[in-house]
């Protein structure tokens, strides 16, 4: 009898322990879960409508999904793929970030020009920032202090008190801003701008720009380069960008905001999540369908990994 | 001194637009006699145009109240008849920035007012080739597309599907002509041949006979890959699809059209533009709303980067390589320094999905591919824009 337990947990122990890309599928209501080892699909979990925006609590219990068509954000247990419960995300929810203290999420409601701050332990809002026309892009400082969001069509990147919830300074940035993310330090925020093919990065102290970073492909057309997703290895050294209808990320030095590389990844790549050590980088590439893993050391894509229909954001999962 | 300089420096790069302005738009439309139609199934939205302008009017006062710019929107309507001209002058007289829904000589003879001399002047409406070559001028953009860039948009799709043969019907109405002249225009430019042409001018109601009418009235096209059809007001194309003598597609003006906006356009965002535009208006947004939309917010992009309300340096700004409007069509949309023209991707579209975005890959320009539509440069004569 106990033997037959000890090789129950030995046989389930190396899939309890891999460690897990999850993605979601737009068009697909759901979410592939990626082994990182195997790079394999290993579970499809089914989620509300549209699911876009995907992230871990910080102690990786819950993970949080925006189901932009079902108007909620869903609270999943990671290891039964069970929706908890759902919290009141306002309409339309695209992208969150969520702040430091693990317990509020920041929501870009799409289709309302406003942003809801939700106590995920209460699940209440806590409340709503009147924003530009199509917020989107989120993120929080590491302090906790700030908190952004960017909207599309007012193309700015609006700075967020998180004590008053007020805005306190609006920046305007190239069209179409998309993604917003703060170095790991604070020091710099950058957005980048999906139409006006540019990333900038602001002072993350006085709001004021620093440094726009272009990108040019020979044979694409620079309409064609739309800096979407993006993400920075943890010693903020270097950035990846995705290039969105360009089909390829960006490798920016954080230093010179120079672009040192463009990697081939698969079409109109979107967002973006690194493993566990930070070795290897998981692309969601929207039309194609798949999930490029691209080798960082090397910079080279190693494997494409076919998974639901126009995969968007990506979330790493550690299991132990 | 210097100081004073450094600190108003800094303010103007901090804060793009620190001064507070108010931009008065006027939507100014001229009423025409809609012709009647064999169906009733499609009536003109009574705010056609104008609910375009009001959801760019809410987008730019969203951007605005960040920056301290409020916008306003006026509209006339100038009903049959009425006194175009003198509605102009009134509008004029309260602010420089006009959109316009008009046809081409209404427009032209607006334009024309020495009142009008410094003013933003953006033809919403009218289609025509002249407007954007030889009758073109320097006060007037154009939002909508002209009818070379629909036409050519056709053309690239049917060349790139290797559908060369082609035959096409017209209507009788002034519309019909312009058009099918911009498809045998099109054709020829990019190397497809319309063979057999006919005329539809029948007065039968097509409702209970096209089943009859149709295959014998386009029995003797002859050998055709693709039947074009030139019916800009929406009479008889509808009922010609499945009704041919042959098992041809239709495309033009019924099937496959080349459009600047419709319903079924959903890349890009553009979901997020249609729910907004089915909010306020309860109704899909039709081309026309979105050429007006596509003006006041490029007002309202050159006025929140500029931070000015001034014409000139407006239409400046409008003209240099630092504008761009996101238009939800995949690219950034700019203006033709030649001629005013609004560039932008032309969708393909049938009545439940869009099957193409024109440029198709393949059609290439040193410059940009959207200049593979429409007129460029060096053939559109246009000589009193810049």
């Amino acid at each position: 009898m106990i033997r037959t337990t000890l090789a129950l947990l030995v046989l389930s122990a190396p899939a309890a322990f891999a460690d897990e890309m999850w993605i979601t599928n737009e068009r697909d209501d759901t979410i592939s879960v990626i082994d990182t080892q195997t790079l394999e699909v290993t579970r499809t979990i089914p989620t509300g409508a549209r699911p876009r925006g995907i992230i871990f609590s910080h102690d990786h219990k819950v993970v949080y999904i925006c189901a932009s068509d079902s108007d909620t954000v869903q609270v999943m247990d990671p290891d039964t793929g069970e929706v908890l419960h759902e919290l009141p995300s306002g309409e339309d929810p695209e992208q969150f970030a969520l702040h430091p203290d693990n317990r509020h999420l920041y929501i870009a409601n799409e289709d309302d020009a406003i942003s809801t701050v939700v106590d995920v332990e209460t699940r209440t809002v806590v409340a709503q920032i009147s924003v530009g026309i199509e917020p989107e892009g989120m993120a929080v400082s590491p302090d906790g202090k700030i908190a952004i969001t960017t909207s599309e069509t007012t193309n700015m990147a609006h700075w967020i008190d998180t004590e008053t919830q007020k805005i306190f300074a609006n920046t305007l940035v190239d069209s179409r801003p998309r993604h917003a993310e703060f170095t790991s330090d604070g020091a710099e925020l950058w957005v980048s701008s999906e139409i006006g093919g540019t990333v900038t990065v602001f002072d993350g102290a006085t709001q004021t720009e620093k440094a726009k970073i272009t990108f040019d492909l020979p044979n694409i057309h620079p309409d064609r380069i739309q800096p979407v997703g993006f993400e920075f290895t943890p010693d903020d050294a270097i950035a990846f960008v995705a290039l969105g209808p360009a089909n390829h990320v960006a490798v920016v030095n954080m230093a010179s905001y120079e672009v040192e590389e463009y990697i081939l990844v698969g079409r109109r790549v979107w967002h973006m999540a690194f493993n566990r050590d930070h070795s290897q980088l998981f692309t969601t590439n929207g039309i194609s369908g798949d999930v490029t893993v691209i080798d960082v050391a090397s910079r080279k894509p190693v494997k494409s990994i076919k998974v639901g229909r126009f995969p968007w954001g990506a979330a790493f999962r550690p299991t132990n | 001194m210097r100081l004073r300089a450094a600190i108003a420096a800094l303010m103007l790069s901090a804060l793009p637009a620190w001064a507070e302005l108010t931009i008065p738009v006027h939507y100014l439309r001229q009423i025409v006699p809609q012709p009647p139609t064999l169906s009733n199934l499609d009536p003109r939205p009574e705010r056609l145009g104008i609910d375009g302008a009001s959801l760019a009017l809410a987008d730019n006062q969203t951007t605005g109240q960040f920056l301290g710019q409020t916008y306003r929107l006026e509209i006339t309507e100038v009903p049959e008849g009425g006194d175009f001209a003198d509605a102009m002058r009134a509008a004029l007289a309260a602010t420089p920035f006009v959109i316009l829904d008009a046809p081409a000589d209404t427009l032209l003879s607006v334009a024309d007012l020495p009142e009008a001399s410094e003013a933003l002047l953006f033809n919403a409406s009218a289609p025509d080739r002249k407007l954007r070559s030889q009758e073109c001028r320097p006060n007037l953009f154009h939002t909508g597309p002209s009818l070379d860039m629909r036409t050519d948009a056709l053309m690239q799709f049917l060349l790139s599907r290797r559908w060369t043969g082609l035959a096409l019907i017209h209507g009788t109405h002034a519309e019909d002509l312009a058009f099918a002249d911009a498809l045998t225009g099109s054709a020829s430019k990019f190397g497809l041949k319309i063979g057999a042409t006919k005329e539809w001018a029948f007065d039968a109601d097509m409702r209970r006979n096209a089943t009859q009418e149709m295959p014998l009235f386009t029995q003797d096209l002859g050998r055709h890959d693709v039947l074009l059809l030139a019916d800009e007001i929406g009479d008889f194309a509808r009922y010609i699809p499945y009704n041919t003598w042959e098992p041809r597609p239709v495309a033009g003006s019924e099937g496959l059209r080349p459009v600047a906006w419709d319903r079924v356009v959903e890349q890009w965002g553009a979901a997020q533009l249609q729910s907004r535009f089915e909010d306020l208006a309860n109704r899909p947004m039709r081309p026309l709303d979105y050429a007006a939309w596509a003006a006041f917010r490029a007002i309202g992009e050159a006025v929140s980067r500029t931070g000015t309300d001034d014409p000139a340096a407006l239409r400046a700004y409008m003209l240099s390589d630092a504008f761009e409007l996101a238009g939800f069509k995949g690219r950034p949309l700019t203006f033709r320094t030649w001629n005013g023209q609004l560039r932008q991707p032309i969708p393909l579209v049938h009545a439940h999905a869009q099957a193409a975005l024109a440029p198709l890959d393949g059609f290439l320009h040193p410059r940009t591919e959207l200049d593979t539509l429409g007129l460029d440069a060096p053939e559109s004569g246009c000589t009193r824009f810049q």
